[in-house]
This record gives structure tokens, sequence and C-alpha cells, in this order.
């Protein structure tokens, strides 16, 4: 229930819910402090004045019902504070101010009272909605000084209407009312007032937690007072940063460990290059030594060919991880394109090629060079011939594929076949490739805002499909650069469409 | 066979080049600072300059500049960096090729002949001894260009470019056809080679380089000579 309701609204109407309570508690407790009070006067000041009247009349015996009658019409002419009629009773005779010999308001209880009380007694009575002060009191008989009086046996009533009371309990009631309402319509402004100032800082500490999600490790909150709000900001802000230490300090180890990779095959290329530069040497000349040196000398001059490979393949994974790899984007024919990386490696015999005419696409040559090399490369190392190139555009994508015909890829190396130094077949591990070229490949290919992945299809074999971002056939731009360019007028079209690959 | 001025600071990249190269019967001189190598240049007269980028005290790219300067020898950098930044400086300093490090002896001399060759005349074919392309005279045979009757100073890469790209007017080169035939590279290689190299031919050929009239850029395509 409470989840329906924004803090604010929840409290905004606790806030009317004790200002509604408090006002109709006063209003309740005043109006009965001052119901009472009104009819209280007005009761004391009708059975007083009453008393009096029935005090100085003397009436002569045996009762004349007309004469009586006389003196009640007198008795209510001087009624207070409202008007009232009076009613006589004595025995069976019955006499009154008003129309009816007997009251109707005059109830049992009230009669059997002023008969026994000396000093008469009131009673108010409710009536068909209407309020009545009803008064009784006994006639006592006078006799000789020192001796008790003794109630004769007539008594008279008083019925006072006390209408006038109701008017004025009435208005009481709809002061309150009058008052209530705009009260609560003014609390409702402190009530929104205090909700903002709560409120204020719950919405400051959820920007900072969304900012520091967003990965701004460096928010703070501004802390105002001593409350249980500037509490938790200043709680947050202490959280906030221990946490930014740690992630700093994760980050450094980070950029360290990839600084170290780097700044490792930056040291082991300058040996490898005079290494490199005389295996030839070795190499031809290994067939004038002894056999075992010729072996040795020849394994050196190997193991020092894949150690370049490999070297190389560290920095390619350094510069991706220091986020330092360039996209040299060109336009090209995709089948042109293939048959180049093909040909280069003399795999044109070897690897039947699928290649479409007319795919013209943006892409770095020498990335999509390194991303099909490795690929066929793999297809021929890793699966068995016949490997097939084929190259297609589906819906926005160019899709290479690279299908070998060998046993396929292990179920459980599958998730990592992309992964770094995995060999997915153990035997075979150091048979060539540097372990990183499946890893390069996935990055080149991600750099382009491409996806691979590898599958065993039903038919056998292993199929690594490359799709790459593609607006369909490129039509052939004719502009000439006669027009001005930006810089210096010597760059080409290409350097304003490199892209700094900073994913 | 041609003769070739090595500089290179690390000792064994120094002599396992050296080595390799002298192998194969090029005559090399190696120097170990690229003031060494300046300093070597006059006596020795080298048909090539195969200089490392990372030097200690006046580096590669300084030393590719002085050259520069009063020769136009065929320059290729040796770069250990995979940092491509370096490789594009080296380029505009005037370098006609480069070599990423560590390298075998074969691929470095395949660089350097195809910077040493010369681009061949078609057998047979009637050359003008001059062909003239608005103020621009070049000279096949004699492999040299003029610029309003004046010589032009180009770098071998630079002429190559020249000389290919005008073979055909108003042809389309793509940058990977220039790089096969200009730096018979393969298909793959850098084309940055090729933009550095039409930056520097533009400086000194062109009157206005923001709007070139001889080497023209087809955006998405590549070059072309004139149309004029």
């Amino acid at each position: 229930m409470a989840a329906a309701f924004g803090l604010r609204t929840r409290l905004v109407i606790a806030f009317l819910l004790v200002a509604a309570v408090s006002a109709v508690t006063t209003a309740a407790l005043t109006y009965r402090e001052a119901r009472s009070a009104v009819l209280v006067r007005a009761q004391d000041t009708a059975v007083a004045s009453f008393r009096e009247e029935v005090e100085q009349f003397v009436p002569e015996l045996p009762l004349d019902p007309d004469a009586l009658r006389w003196y009640l019409y007198d008795i209510a002419a001087r009624a207070k504070p409202h008007p009232w009629i009076v009613f006589a009773e004595y025995g069976s005779l019955r006499a009154s101010s008003g129309d009816r010999p007997v009251s109707g308001v005059v109830t049992a209880e009230l009669r059997r009272a002023a008969l026994t009380s000396p000093h008469g007694s009131f009673e108010r009575v409710v009536k068909d909605g209407s309020a009545y002060l009803t008064i009784g009191m006994p006639v006592m008989t006078r006799i000789i000084a020192g001796g008790r009086a003794v109630p004769s046996g007539l008594v008279l009533f008083a019925v006072m209407p006390m209408t006038n009371e109701e008017v004025d309990i009435d208005g009481l009631v709809t002061a309150a009312r009058d008052g209530a309402l705009p009260g609560l319509a003014v609390a409702l402004v402190p009530a929104l007032l205090a909700a903002r100032s709560v409120l204020r800082p719950v919405r400051a500490l959820r920007r900072a937690a969304h900012s520091m999600g967003g990965g701004r490790f460096d928010t703070r909150i501004p802390v105002h007072g001593r409350d249980e709000m500037a509490d938790l900001a200043r709680t947050f802000n202490e959280s906030a940063a221990r946490l930014e230490d740690s992630v700093q300090e994760l980050r450094d180890a980070g950029t360290r460990a990839r600084r170290f990779a780097s700044d490792v095959s930056h040291e082991l290329r300058t040996p490898l290059a005079g290494m490199l530069a005389v295996t030839d040497v070795v190499d031809e000349d290994a067939g004038a030594l002894s056999p075992d040196t010729a072996r040795a000398v020849r394994l050196i001059s190997a193991e020092t060919a894949k150690l370049a490979v490999l070297v190389e393949d560290l920095m390619e994974i350094s510069r991706f991880d220091a986020r330092a790899a360039e996209l040299n984007t060109d336009e090209v024919d995709a089948a042109e394109a293939v048959r180049g990386t093909l040909s280069g490696r003399q795999w044109l015999g070897r690897v039947h090629a699928e290649l479409p005419d007319g795919l013209r696409i943006r892409l770095d040559p020498r990335r999509f060079d390194v991303v099909v090399a490795n690929l066929v490369g793999n297809a021929l190392r890793h699966g068995a011939e016949p490997v097939t190139v084929r190259l297609s555009a589906r819906g926005g994508a160019l899709i290479t594929e690279v299908h070998d015909s060998g046993p396929g890829i292990a179920p459980d190396a599958l998730p990592h076949i992309f992964d770094r130094f995995y060999k997915a077949d153990t035997a075979r591990s150091r048979s060539s490739g540097s372990g990183l070229g499946l890893a390069i490949t996935e990055e080149n290919v991600h750099l382009h805002g491409g996806r691979v992945r590898a599958e065993n299809p039903p038919g056998g074999g292993a199929l690594f499909t490359v799709e790459l971002p593609f607006e369909g056939p490129a039509s052939p731009g004719g502009e000439t650069d006669g027009r001005p360019s930006a810089q210096s007028g010597s760059g080409p079209a290409d350097s304003r469409d490199r892209t700094g690959a900073t994913t | 066979m041609p003769r070739v001025l090595l500089v290179e600071d690390d000792l064994s990249a120094r002599e396992g080049v050296e080595l390799g190269l002298r192998r194969r019967g090029h005559q090399v001189l190696a120097t170990a600072t690229g003031e060494a190598g300046l300093e070597a240049l006059p006596a020795f007269r080298p048909d090539l300059l195969l200089l490392d980028l990372m030097l200690p005290a006046m580096s590669g790219v300084q030393v590719c500049r002085r050259v520069r300067e009063s020769s136009q020898m065929p320059i290729i950098m040796l770069t250990a960096r995979g940092d491509d930044v370096d490789i594009v400086v080296g380029l505009e300093a005037g370098a006609d090729d480069y070599i990423v490090k560590p390298a075998r002896t074969e691929v470095i001399e395949a660089r350097i002949r195809a910077v040493l060759r010369r681009v061949e005349v078609p057998a047979g074919a009637a050359v003008p001894a001059v062909e003239q392309h608005g103020e621009l005279g070049i000279d096949r045979a004699g492999w040299t260009v003029l610029r309003s009757g004046a010589p032009v100073p180009l770098a071998p890469s630079e002429l190559k470019l020249l000389l290919c790209l005008s073979a055909v007017p108003e042809q389309v080169f793509s940058r990977q056809r220039l790089l096969e035939e200009v730096w018979e590279h393969s298909y793959h290689s850098d084309v940055r080679l090729v933009d550095a190299c039409v930056r520097r031919l533009r400086a000194k050929i062109e009157d206005d380089c923001a709007s070139p009239r001889y080497v023209q850029t087809l955006r998405g395509l590549g070059y072309r000579f004139g149309p004029l």
C-alpha cells in the first residue's frame, strides 16, 4: 500500500492527517466545553428565576383553576432568560399558561422528583428534534416561624424551549468546520515544505548513486546540518571514497599489468630483431654442420620465427588492451580483399573460395586480412581440408564464413575458443600459432563493430562466422578533391574518414 | 650490389641485420648513432639508408629530415615500435618505406630491392623524351621531373608514384594497387604509406596543396593523375 505512493505523497498525507486529527480534537473539546457552558448558564438562570417566581407565589386555597391560570400567565410573562410555558398540577387539577393543560414534555421522573425535592429539579429533554428545559418546583406551605416548610402538593412546571442555545451550538460547529478546512489547506504548505526538505537530500542521494553506477566514482554529496539525512550523506561519501580508492587500485593494477605485457613484448622485440635477421644465414649453413649441431641450429631458427610471431601477437593484444588500436578504414571490394589474403599466403590452391563480386565495404583492410588469415590458417592447421571461405551479404551485414572439414571443435572448448592462449587441442598445442590468433581475430571484429562466432554445423567440421556491419552495396563516389579540405589539402579522403577507435 | 648504410643503436639488431645483408652480397656500413651515420654519409655514399626510428640522441626522424635537406636517396625506416604515430611521423619526414622489427633478412632485402628498382619503360613504346603535363615535365627514361623547366628533387617513392599515376592519366588507382605497384607490398600493407607519399609529392609539385591539379583524390576510390 505504502509503495503505491511516493515519499512526498505519504509525507503530505501524514502531515494532513496529524493536522486534521488535532483540529477535530480541539474543535470537539471546545465544542463540548462551550456547549455545556451555554446550556448551564441558560438553565441556571431559568431554574433560579423560576424558583423565585414559585417562592413568591402563595396561592389562595382552595384552588380555583381560573385564578390559578391567571397566576400562571403572570409567571409566564416574567420568563427568564427565554419564554417558558408554566404548568400547574395539584391532585387531579391541571392548568397551564399555554393551550394545553398538560405538557407532553415533562417526564414521569421529573414529576416524581419535583414532588419529593423541596428545591425542585430540572431535566433537559429532547423531543421531536427540539431541546427543552423542564423545571419542576413544588409550592411550599408557609408555617409558623421555626417550623419546616412542607410541600403543599401543588407543583409548578416550566417548559422552556432551548432554541437559541441550539442555534448557538450549531454556530460553534460551523465555526469549527469553517476554521478547520482552511487550517488544513494552510497545513498543506508546511507539509509540502517539510516533504521538500526531506526529499531534496533523498533526490541528491539518488542522483549521486546513479552517477556512481555510471562509473563516476568521484561523486560526493554536499553535507548540510547534523540530522539523519546529513549522516546518510556522510556515510555515502565515505563509502564512495573507499569505493573510489578500490576501483582506482584495480585500475592501476590492470594498467600496470597491461603496460608490463606491452613492455615485455617491446623488450623482446629488440633481441629478436637481431636473431630473426640471421635465421636465414643459420638455415643456409646448417647443412655444413654436424647432424646434431644442424638440428640444434634449425630448432633455434624455427623457434625464433615462432617467438617473433608470438611477440607480434602480444604487441597487437597489448594495443587492444591499451585501447590504442586504430581503425584505418578504406572502401574495398570484399572478394578482392579475401583473394589478396589467400594469394599472399599461397593458400589459393588449398582453399575453396566462394567470393561474389560487387560487395564493396568500408573496413580496415589490414585488420580484415588478419581476421581472414587467422580463421583460414586456423582451419588449415586444426581442421582438415577442404576449407571453404564464403562471402555473402545478409541483413545489413557482410558475412564471412570459414568452414573446414575436420572433426569440429570439442563442445567444452566452444565457449573458450576465442580466449587468449586457449588451446582446444592440447595434443597439438605446440604445432604452431601463438595461441592469440583467435583472440586477435575477435578483437579486430569487435573494433569494426561486428561479431564472430564458432560452431559445429550439422554437416560436420568447424564453422567460423564473421559479421561486419555493412551498409549495402556502396556506390562509388565521384568526388574529386577540387574543393578545399580542412587539413593542408594533401590528406586524401581516407584521412578524414579515419576512425579513432576507442571502444 | 647496393651499398647500405645501417643506423641502428641496438648491438644485436645491428649485427644481425648487417650480417644478414652482407651475406646476401650487400656492402653494409653499420653505425650506432644518427650523428655517426650522417658523418659517414659523404664518404660511404650509400645507395640506401636503413634507419632505426628510435635512436639515443638524434632520432631517426631527425636524421631522415637532415638527409632529405640535401639528398633524395632511398630511406627505409626500421621501427621496433608498434606505435603508429612514429611511422606516420617518419613517413612525413620523407622516408620511402618502413619495416617493422623484427624482420627476416629476406624481408629487409626485398624492401631494399623494391625501393631501388626503377620503373621499367615499356619496351618498344614510343616514349617522348619529356612528357609535358601542364607545367610538369616528366622524363621517364631520364628518371627526372621538371616543373616550369626546373628539376624537382623527388625521393624514389615520390617519383615512382608520380610515374605510375601519370603513365595512365585520369585513371583511378586504388591505394592498394599503388602499394603493390610502387612499393611492391602485399595487398594488405599499410595504405598510410601511399597517403604520406601523396602529401609529400603534392608539396613538391602542386601550386596549391588544398586544391591539387596533378594528383587528385577520388574519395573512397583512390588517386589519379589529372585531368588538368
